[in-house]
């Protein structure tokens, strides 16, 4: 099943099982069905909690937090996750800060799902990943899909939380397939030593030279990095993919980070003040002692995501980068 | 009387237009007929939002703006580029990505600055940027004055109206150019637009004008003593044009049913021209069609743009 189905899927049956649940943003009704189509059918079913919207980004989230506020769950699509930076203030200064300004907990049970990421040519306005602006923004947690998290078992989940959460979904990843029973290639399987953290290992999950962590959009680039350690520079490497972003679950990570004392982050933000920096002051804290290298991190370029495909290529994230980062931080 | 009647004979009472608009509102279909075959073919990488149906727009205005006043296009700005630079080559190259793109292949389709030129890809964010230069200008060069292009489904975005009213405000020199197509990427303005802009426009004290008119002479007579007003009593103005979008929101993406699109096929300009100037037509379509198809073999072969000024 390609990850665009199980989205699919995951949101159908919350708006199936909570008849107070509502779906909202631009051009999601059928038989459009959203720009990458991640909402094809749902209005059919419920035409009156599937709303297409006007161009509002901040007025749907908003919208989205009051429907939150008054006991429905919501869940808002922003088209390209560039766009909620319109959304910033409604995210960050209301159904945030709701959740506890008030002198009381406020259940906020508000999803904002944002496309995110390049490598499709979409150009500056449409490309960015913009998780590591909203870190440590008190109440609010961050999400990402990946092609092992099962998503019906996921957003429900978020929900039940009542906080407000931002999923984040590569929009390459919308058309890749899902990971089943435990296997991702012929070299490579997969387990959960955690709750919604997935790990990737070769053989078996108690020995390896380094873990590289990395959010579910990456997962691509950075299977095909671990493959490419073994292959070509017999270094065995565990991939490591939380679907909880911020806060991140450092407890559960620990044990395997402690056996492999090297640990790397790849993600796609452009650099600078990103999430891997969040997730060494982590590491680091707990694992000081223990670490052969301080955490590597490895991310796009400092640049704006340019559109030209050649161009796009230099800045951001690649395979190719990953594997050259462990085996230059390894070998020195 | 049946609606092509009606419309055959609007065609037949076109105002006549020069050779060089001709070609240019010709060239401008063209060129996004053989984007979308790029793209149909692999070609082109990434996204493009062609005007097809709208060329006119940009045409008309284009002897009312001239290259002093400042231009603020948007996603759907082809048009409105090669109206006013006749470029071919350098925003072929540009959605390419190859030598002598005018933006070096970093902005592609929706991201170009040139001169007073400039697009972006975020609907709504240009309005209040438009309303810092027409302050700028307003001060520094009277008489000159800021065009903006929107869609009607921008008029969701709250920094519209933000602009508008300091516009107002301010007694500036800006010109809000509304292409109302009908539709905004799939959803209707009915699904998505409560009120009217004129209602909207009026309520901020800004002049309104609607045009329902495809004709390039007709456009200019209308609009030309307006926007002459709004230069010289330094004055925002609102310019709505009931227009058609005949193809794609993007590529392959148009999820209207056959009578709607039909609909927007039946005001297309490019009818009406070929009816009322056979000949002229024939011959204007067939320079457009052999400078288009020039420019494309020339870009394929250039090699990719490169980016120093990071
Ligand atoms: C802030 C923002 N939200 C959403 C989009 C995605 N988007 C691009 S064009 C478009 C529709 C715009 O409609 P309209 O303003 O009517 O212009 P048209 O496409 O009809 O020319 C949408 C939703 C965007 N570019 N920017």
């Amino acid at each position: 099943m390609r990850v665009v189905d199980n989205l699919n899927l995951a949101l159908r049956s919350v708006l199936e099982r909570d008849p107070e649940a509502y779906l909202l943003g631009e051009d999601i009704v059928d038989p459009y069905g959203g720009a990458f189509k991640v909402t094809k059918g749902l209005s059919s079913t419920f035409p009156d909690r599937v709303l297409s919207t006007p161009l509002s980004e901040g007025g749907i989230v908003g919208v989205g937090g009051g429907l939150a506020l008054a006991g429905s769950r919501a869940i808002v699509e922003i088209m390209f996750a560039d766009f909620v930076a319109l959304a910033f203030d409604q995210i960050v200064n209301f159904a945030s800060k709701s959740v506890s300004m008030y002198g009381k907990r406020v259940p906020m049970p508000l999803v904002v799902r944002c496309p995110s990421g390049g490598g499709r040519g979409y150009g500056p306005t449409h490309s960015q990943s913009p998780q590591k602006h909203f870190i440590g923004v008190p109440g609010l947690s961050l999400y990402e899909i990946s092609p092992f998290h099962d998503n019906q078992a996921l957003l429900p989940a978020i929900l039940r939380r009542a906080v407000p959460a931002l999923l984040f979904e590569d929009k390459l990843l919308y058309g890749r397939q899902m990971y089943t029973e435990g296997v991702v290639d012929d070299l490579l399987q997969y387990d959960f030593p955690a709750p919604d953290v997935a790990r990737v290992f070769v053989e078996t999950p108690d020995e390896c030279d380094c873990v590289l962590i990395a959010p579910g959009g990456v997962s691509q680039r950075a299977i095909g990095a671990v493959r490419r350690l073994l292959l070509e520079h017999e270094i065995s490497c565990q991939l490591l993919i939380p679907a909880r972003l911020y806060p991140l679950p450092i407890e559960a990570l620990l044990p395997v980070l402690r056996g492999a004392g090297s640990v790397f982050v790849a993600e796609e933000s452009v650099a600078g003040g990103t999430w891997g920096h969040e997730v060494a002051q982590l590491v680091h804290r707990a694992l000081w002692g223990e670490l052969r290298h301080p955490v590597t991190l490895i991310h796009s370029q400092d640049s704006i995501i340019p559109t030209a495909g050649h161009l796009e290529e230099q800045v951001l994230l690649q395979e190719t980068t990953i594997c050259r980062t462990v085996v230059e931080t390894l070998r020195d | 009387m049946t609606s092509a009647v009606a419309t055959a004979d609007r065609a037949k009472e076109r105002t006549p237009l020069t050779d060089e608009d001709l070609l240019l509102l010709l060239m401008i279909r063209r060129f996004e007929e053989e984007l979308l075959r790029l793209f149909g073919a692999g070609l082109l990488n990434g996204t493009t939002h062609t005007c097809l149906g709208q060329e006119y727009v940009p045409v008309a205005l284009r002897t009312l703006i001239g290259l002093e006043d400042f231009v603020f296009s948007n996603h759907r700005g082809h048009g409105h580029y090669l109206a006013r630079y006749q470029d071919l080559r350098g925003l072929l190259a540009e959605i390419m990505g190859r030598e002598g793109a005018v933006c070096n292949g970093v902005g592609g389709s929706q991201h170009i600055l040139r001169d007073r030129y400039l697009s972006t890809g975020v609907q709504g964010q240009s309005l209040p940027v438009a309303v810092g230069v027409a302050l700028r200008l307003k001060h520094a060069e009277p008489g000159r004055l800021v065009c903006a292009h929107i869609g009607d489904g921008t008029w969701g975005e709250g920094s519209v109206y933000e602009a508008l009213n300091m516009a107002a405000l301010w007694r500036l020199p800006l010109l809000v150019v509304v292409e109302h197509n009908g539709i905004a990427q799939s959803t209707p303005t009915t699904a998505q637009m409560a009120g009217t802009i004129a209602d909207r426009v009026k309520a901020f004290g800004i002049d309104h004008h609607r045009t329902e008119s495809t004709d390039i002479g007709e456009i200019r007579a209308e609009l030309d003593p307006m926007i002459q007003r709004s230069r010289e009593a330094s004055l925002p103005l609102v310019v709505e044009f009931a227009t058609h979008r005949v193809g794609p929101h993007s590529k392959g993406d148009d999820t209207r049913p056959p009578d709607v699109i039909e609909r927007a096929e039946a005001h297309d300009w490019h009818r009406s021209y070929a009816t009322a100037f056979p000949e002229r037509f024939a011959h204007a379509d067939e320079r457009a069609r052999s400078l288009v198809e020039e420019v494309v073999a020339e870009v394929q072969d250039l090699p990719p743009a490169v980016w120093t000024e990071q």
